[in-house]
């Protein structure tokens, strides 16, 4: 046999495979009708609502904890009497840590399972993938994470944090510690980019110091380059945008390099209790996050929430941001639909402005215009135990503000 | 000058870790033809390997001693498995090796999500290996990968000194050089073939316990190393173990200086950039097989 034979082969198969994932990166032609917009199924005793997570692929680890806790939510309305004397019977699809998949799933959500609304998402990517579809629908997706902001969707409901929530109340910290300059370190789509874009315009009208900023790809776990790099440039401190289990190897590398909390902080936006037990730890200790919620957040809402998280899945299941923007999620949605005497999209829409929900993480309130929520901004400490302590708060509820628009040194992003 | 040398390391522990997962396929794609699309997967193997036996095994320093042999078993066994209950069935059939094993692959794949579930799994590193070595000029070197790097080559001064010293080496160099005379000089190919895929298998578990030292473990990670080792193995010649050892680290250096002088991704279109040039120029990778076979 021919040695080049096998190799001919070879080639022809590896160009198939990457042919497959180009497929899989270009958008979706759809053929539905335009503006139809699918209704949701409420004829019987019961509601539908969709659950829409990734529970495979790189982005499980963070996102499965956001399922549970959606699940809680609603089996807690379902114990109170449903929403509006109906049940609520959730539907599940995984959404695989790829974009695409989320557009097909939501897709189907709405059009086959007719949901009246969809809890989910976690990176910003399977976010804009899934908005077209929502938008032409006309359908209601509640997005429970954090995010890089500038964005605004009439048919999206955004419960975690927008940046002026969290990535400016982290630069704000670390200013007010001291540290002239940060390098930025980020998985490469959209949140880390735009949050990055954010951080050197907050940078250059604070008098910081941007000394470098690196993306990996999602799912990638080779740091030596960009640890080096970040290492050498002698920062005062780390801003950390990477999302999924990147973490672990980033942070195993850091650790590996020498570099401590005490030597060079990193502030992490990605980082939750879920999180630091995947991660380790040992490799976490004293390093900072920026989130609105930590699971030892002082109320009785959130010891209520805890104990009931703990019930379901086991005493050592931490909970986190995410899972608490998810959970409030389900009941602010209960609470519009109330309010709003039906499920229909545009009356619940109506209904949203002025909604306050008694949240784990405090008072939460919807701010109509922006269907964002206003909320709390704290930063934390990783303890030894796995457990985040708060080390700063915003003192009261910010107004989100998504793009940015009441503070000056924004002007110039879109 | 100390970023420089940082940045020579790193290149050199990325070699190493793409020596490693291409070893295994040196000898199984390079002195073989087989194409083991599965080969991924049993990298994965191992690395889930490691992780079973610190869960039975808590002290991390020895699950991960214990790890080395057991999962070079674990997927040594797997790849005779499949060598005597597939690929055996289609050596004249190189295109259907290549989707029977593809099929495999996402059989395995499977299979690692209903046994372990889907979100990737962490294992503890020894503390021996999370701390670093500091060289003078403010280096420092990270001691997992000086342990990555040392295992690598280990490996490949093992397999080196098996294929030229035993009588096992022998026979399948005997086989990879003309398989119809060796055949008729009394070598047994077919168990001959069936070890050489299990040392190959097996090198892929070892693979897999190395790389738990640095990421998490999760049933796709095969996927992302398959093409890496195949490139490694192409670029260094079929048939011949230095040039996969050359070309592993040539790449590794150029991925670490690439991404340092620009940013990840662009590093890795001028890794792949690199290649296909290279290959203009020698199709035959780096170093070829002299036989003289007609073929």
């Amino acid at each position: 046999m021919s040695q080049f034979r096998g190799r001919r082969i070879l080639a022809g198969a590896m160009t198939l495979i990457a042919a497959a994932a180009l497929a899989g990166c270009g958008s979706k032609t759809s053929d539905e009708k335009s503006t139809a917009g699918v209704s949701a199924d409420v004829s019987g005793d019961t509601v539908k609502v969709g659950l829409l997570n990734s529970l495979s692929g790189t982005m499980a680890i963070s996102e499965v904890t956001v399922r549970d806790s959606i699940m809680l939510a609603v089996e807690e309305i379902n114990a109170g009497g449903g929403v509006l004397g109906k049940k609520i019977v959730p539907v599940g699809e995984d959404g695989g840590s790829d974009w695409p998949t989320f557009a097909e799933k939501a897709e189907k959500l709405i059009s086959q399972d007719r949901v009246a609304a969809v809890f989910g998402c976690w990176t910003s990517a399977s976010r804009k993938a899934v908005k077209p579809v929502f938008e032409k629908n006309k359908a209601l997706l509640f997005y429970p994470v954090q995010y890089e902001g500038l964005e605004q969707s009439p048919y999206i409901f955004y419960t975690g944090a927008t940046t002026n929530q969290q990535i400016v109340p982290g630069l704000d910290y670390l200013k007010a510690q001291g540290k002239k300059s940060v390098y930025l370190v980020g998985s490469d789509y959209v949140f880390p980019r735009t949050a990055n874009k954010i951080i050197k315009a907050y940078a250059a009208a604070n008098g910081m110091t941007v000394l470098g900023e690196d993306y990996a790809p999602l799912g990638s776990t080779e740091f030596g380059t960009i640890v080096n790099k970040v290492r050498s440039s002698k920062a005062d401190a780390v801003f950390n945008t990477l999302n999924g289990d990147s973490n672990v190897a980033f942070f195993k590398e850091y650790t590996s390099a020498g570099l401590t909390a005490a030597s060079m902080p990193v502030v992490s936006v990605s980082i939750a209790e879920e999180e630091v037990k995947g991660i380790g730890t040992q490799y976490l200790k004293d390093q900072l996050t920026a989130w609105n919620y930590y699971q030892t957040t002082p109320g009785a809402a959130n010891q209520k929430f805890v104990a009931a998280y703990k019930a379901k899945y086991g005493a050592d299941k931490p909970t986190s941001d995410p899972m608490e923007a998810a959970y409030v999620a389900v009941h602010l949605w209960k609470s519009m639909v109330e309010k709003a005497g039906t499920f229909e999209v545009e009356k619940v829409r109506t209904a949203s402005g002025g909604i306050t929900y008694d949240a784990p993480e405090g008072l939460v309130t919807v701010d109509g215009p922006t269907q964002h929520i206003a909320k709390t901004a704290r930063i934390g400490k990783v303890g030894g135990d796995g457990l985040i302590t708060e080390v700063w708060n915003s003192g009261k509820p910010i107004t989100p503000d998504p793009y940015l628009k009441s503070y000056p040194w924004a002007s110039g992003l879109s | 000058m100390t970023v420089l040398f940082g940045q020579l390391f790193t290149g050199i522990s990325i070699g190493a870790v793409l020596l490693l997962i291409a070893l295994g396929l040196a000898l199984t794609f390079g002195q073989m033809n087989v194409i083991n699309m599965a080969h991924g997967e049993f990298i994965m193997a191992g690395a889930y390997t490691t992780y079973v036996l610190q869960q039975t095994v808590t002290a991390a320093g020895w699950s991960l001693l214990v790890a080395l042999p057991v999962a070079f078993a674990v997927a040594g066994t797997m790849g005779v498995l499949l060598e005597v209950l597939l690929i055996r069935r289609l050596y004249a059939r190189p295109l259907d090796t290549l989707l029977v094993t593809w099929g495999v692959s996402l059989m395995l794949q499977q299979l690692a999500r209903d046994v372990f579930g889907s979100p990737n799994v962490q294992t503890r590193a020894p503390a021996l290996l999370t701390g670093n070595v500091s060289l003078p000029g403010g280096l420092t070197v990270a001691n997992n990968r000086l342990f990555i790097l040392a295992l690598a080559l280990a490996a490949v001064l093992a397999l080196t000194l098996a294929l030229r010293l035993t009588p096992l080496g022998r026979r399948i160099r005997a086989v990879v050089q003309n398989r119809d005379l060796a055949a008729v000089s009394g070598i047994p190919t077919a168990r001959v073939d069936r070890t050489t895929f299990f040392i190959g298998s097996g090198l892929a578990g070892v693979a897999g316990v190395a790389l738990t030292l640095l990421g998490p473990i999760g049933p796709t990670m095969g996927t992302n190393l398959i093409i890496d080792a195949f490139l490694v193995v192409v670029v260094g010649g079929i048939g011949q173990l230095k040039g996969s050892v050359i070309v592993a680290f040539a790449l590794g250096v150029l991925q670490a200086t690439g991404e340092y002088l620009t940013t990840l991704s662009v590093a890795k279109v001028i890794v792949f950039v690199a290649i296909v040039a290279f290959l203009q120029w020698r199709p035959q990778g780096l170093f070829t097989l002299r036989t003289r076979s007609l073929a």
